[in-house]
């Protein structure tokens, strides 16, 4: 009988933490962020199918980078739990808060239990019902969960483009202001990224129940459009014109369910 | 409840009620068609059709096309044989953004199934991406009415009537289930339930092509008024509690349920009209 070599179980953990950070950081990042009406998410993504955003719930959005069909995966099986949970109880009882613990008990799982750990990080963002107390939860491909009330970045160069977004947020700007700021945090003094390089959705109260929309290429680049020094924190930081945003986009949701 | 990740080859796919099946976290027999041995026997109402007692009955529902899309319209009373259960219920309600559902029957059912339903689009249109055609909302449905058959048979029908705005050939359409789940598409209007033959009847009379939107609310609404002027179970309009049957229009911007103060508004000039013609016939 041959004995198994022995490998120390932190040599273990730090492969495994090693190999999911590698594959992490070979894809793109996204930021997420609150703004004065809600929650915005940007990421670089130059599909227009395949998406890193999408909706989970009423007023809970998903994001996920690294691996597509890992987090993709996740989505749907998170869309599945919301939905399930929602229609066993009720929809005010999904929130996002327990949806990311959901994550974190099975990215743990995998990332302790399995060969391989998930190459993928998650972010779960919920708009407040009523105030402006917004939750960014950010699950990390070992099931940790931290969450944040102002800006979060996933993926690869997430520290460079954390340090560029904490020079440029403001607390309560326009939603033009933060995706200036998401842009330039993302694409770094080096590079531009136009609307079809990016995909962009928020989470708004408008007339339906259900709150996430996807920001198309025309509204996006009329936003970015607004910009007079580009990528500069100090045009961020002045006091610029409230840009106005296209309302015509709206296209998910529908009025309130029955009693 | 943990995550719910199904092995390939066992997953449910965009489908809510396949994912209730593997989770069995719905017990609604809709879903399941599984039917507890009745516990109560059925007793033949005098219409003919079986009731349970204690069972809320919504009565009388009615759609029809008008050049910018559908209108559905639903009186508000239930009734458990010959009381007024309630004088409040809806039963008329989005599906999702560009479709209606209504419901007649055993409303407890009814209300489980529409609530499945509009889970069902939104689940659908969520894990896909996209949205459902018209025609495979319309589908969906019939297979949750067929699937309620064993209650049916018991004595719990539910017949919906869905009508929605179809974004691909740019107009409103109505379909109408029997209770096995077979799926009709009507051509302008249909209205179902007890006072349903009086207010098809009256919607025939006055339907024509290309109605404008108020035309055809006053329309739905006079056929409302005389179900419930000849069928005891459909509720009238009601100024002194201020109840009002609910009146939805569904085009290409999707669902909109009318103020009551409208609805009350388009009573009101039905009842002038009519008041307007009574002088008339007896001057002549």
């Amino acid at each position: 009988m041959t004995m198994p070599y022995y490998v120390a179980p932190e040599q273990v953990m730090k492969d495994r933490a090693e190999y999911a950070q590698k594959g992490i950081a070979r894809g793109r990042a996204l930021v997420g962020t609150t703004y004065g009406a809600g929650v915005l998410i940007v990421a670089e993504n130059p599909s227009s199918t395949l998406h890193k955003i999408s909706e989970i719930y009423d007023r809970v959005a998903f994001a996920g980078v690294g691996r597509y069909n890992e987090f993709d995966q996740l989505r749907v099986a998170v869309v599945r739990h919301a939905d399930t949970k929602g229609y066993a109880y009720s929809r005010e009882d999904v929130d996002a808060r327990s949806l990311a613990n959901v994550y974190a008990q099975y990215l743990g799982q995998v990332f302790t239990h399995e060969m391989k750990p998930l190459e993928v990080e998650i972010l779960v963002a919920e708009l407040d019902p009523v105030g402006t107390a917004h939750q960014l939860f950010h699950i990390a491909y070992d099931g940790t969960v931290a969450d944040e009330q102002r800006f979060t970045v996933l993926g690869g160069e997430a520290d460079a483009i954390t340090r560029r977004m904490a020079e440029r947020f403001r607390q309560g700007w326009t939603l033009g202001e933060a995706v200036l700021a998401c842009v330039a945090s993302l694409s770094g003094p080096t590079r531009t990224l136009k609307a079809d390089d990016l995909e962009v959705a928020v989470l708004e109260h408008g007339p339906w129940r259900r709150t996430f929309r996807r920001v198309g290429d025309d509204e996006l680049a009329l936003l970015l459009a607004q910009v007079e020094a580009p990528g500069s924190p100090a045009s961020a930081e002045g006091a610029g014109e409230p840009v106005s945003v296209d309302e015509s986009g709206h296209d998910a949701g529908e009025p309130a369910g029955p009693a | 409840m943990s995550l719910p990740l199904f092995p390939l080859g066992n997953d449910p796919g965009p489908s809510f009620v396949e994912l209730l099946r593997r989770t069995r976290a719905g017990g609604a027999p809709i879903v399941t068609g599984d039917l507890p041995e009745p516990t109560i026997s059925a007793t033949r109402s005098p219409s003919g059709g079986a009731t349970m007692p204690g069972v809320a009955h919504g009565t009388t529902i009615v759609a029809l096309r008008y050049d910018g899309g559908v209108i559905v319209a639903g009186d508000r009373r239930a009734t458990e044989g010959n009381m007024i259960a309630h004088r409040s219920i809806e039963k008329v309600f989005p599906a999702d953004r560009h479709s209606a559902v209504a419901i007649a029957g055993a409303a407890g059912t009814a209300i489980e199934m529409v609530r499945l339903f509009q889970t069902q689009l939104e689940h659908y249109e969520k894990v896909e991406g996209t949205r459902l055609s018209l025609e495979g909302k319309a589908n969906q449905l019939g297979q949750m009415v067929s699937a309620n058959l064993p209650m049916a048979m018991q004595g719990l029908v539910v017949i919906p009537l869905f009508a929605g705005y179809d974004l691909r050939v740019k107009k409103g359409r109505i379909f109408t289930y029997d209770v096995t789940g077979g799926r009709f598409e009507e051509t302008d209007f249909h209205a179902t339930g007890s006072g349903g033959r009086d207010a098809k009847n009256t919607v025939k009379l006055g339907y024509r092509e290309r109605l404008g939107r108020d035309e055809a609310i006053e329309l739905a609404v006079a056929a409302l008024y005389e179900a419930a002027d000849e069928d005891t179970a459909t509720g009238g309009p009601d100024p002194l509690r201020g109840i009002y049957p609910v009146v939805a229009t569904v085009d290409a911007d999707g669902y909109t349920r009318l103020e009551d103060a409208e609805v009350a508004e388009h009573f009101r000039n039905v009842l002038e009209r009519r008041r307007a013609r009574d002088e008339e016939g007896e001057r002549s």
